[in-house]
């Protein structure tokens, strides 16, 4: 009866951890995936579809945010900003909110500087992505992501 | 009517980059919600923001509701000559807004 029952404990363990190890194993990357796939269609459906240099663009976020309806984001270009090397474009791309594309700004060689604040919403925990379209038609990436204790779209 | 608020400098020097921050009120809803009814709410966002100064577009923002309620913006542009600088914010059902704040360029 004794050795039954241990039996019988360590068949129940053994599928528990089974199955814990492939709900982790399926749920993972799928989820992450879908996550990279819908911005990376936000990207080329604004840019085309031209390849991501990494650098030159940086994304400024608070390291922890307790409400998603409005957090501060700076997202700032490296450029001269002068008649032949400007900033075309940046675009702001969140992976986890319901429409990826946050906003795209047009700046041109009479903004003097690659840099704009704002605040936008957070569907939750995620690493938001800023594309920068340089005149030259190179495309720039940088990202910052934050926590995000209270998501937006889920309360007022 | 929309309270706007703008803080940008008054004057400056020719060729100085300025900073100029605009804030609109604006609900900026998503149409993801629901009130208090479980109905949801309908979207209602402003879709384009543009700056006009000393002839030209020298800042433009197409918006999407990840944005968050009441718009705030943060940019720079070179002051170039006197004149105003002419905000506009249409929303999407083209209904718009707009203010002017005159800049003196010493």
């Amino acid at each position: 009866m004794k050795t039954l029952s241990r039996q019988k404990s360590f068949a129940r363990r053994s599928f528990l951890q089974l199955g814990a190890a492939g709900l982790v194993a399926t749920a993972l990357p799928l989820r992450a995936a879908a996550d990279a796939a819908d911005a990376d269609a936000a990207i080329r459906e604004i840019f085309g579809d031209k390849p991501l240099n990494e650098g030159r663009v940086s994304v400024k976020l608070p390291p922890i945010a307790e409400n998603g309806n409005s957090v501060a984001i700076t997202v700032a270009a490296e450029s001269l900003m002068s008649p032949d090397d400007y900033v075309r474009r940046i675009a702001i791309i969140s992976p986890r909110n319901p429409i990826a594309e946050v906003a795209v700004f047009k700046l041109g060689p009479r903004a003097g500087k690659a840099e704009i604040s704002t605040r936008i919403r957070m569907a939750g925990t995620q690493r938001i992505r800023a594309v920068a379209e340089l005149s030259d038609g190179t495309l720039w990436h940088g990202s910052a992501s934050t926590v995000v204790t209270l998501a937006a779209c889920l309360i007022g | 009517m929309a309270t706007i608020r703008i803080a940008a400098p008054d004057t400056a020097s020719a060729g100085e980059v300025i900073e100029l921050k605009v804030l609109i009120q604006h609900p900026m809803e998503t149409g993801y919600r629901s009130g208090p009814d479980g109905k949801r709410i309908e979207r209602d966002i402003i879709e384009t923001f543009e700056v006009t100064y000393d002839g030209e577009t020298v800042f433009e923002a197409d918006l999407q509701p990840g944005i968050a309620a009441n718009p705030i913006f943060t940019f720079y542009t070179r002051a170039t000559t006197s004149g105003p600088i002419v905000f506009k914010w249409t929303g999407q059902d083209g209904e718009s807004w707009s203010e002017t704040h005159d800049l003196t360029v010493e």
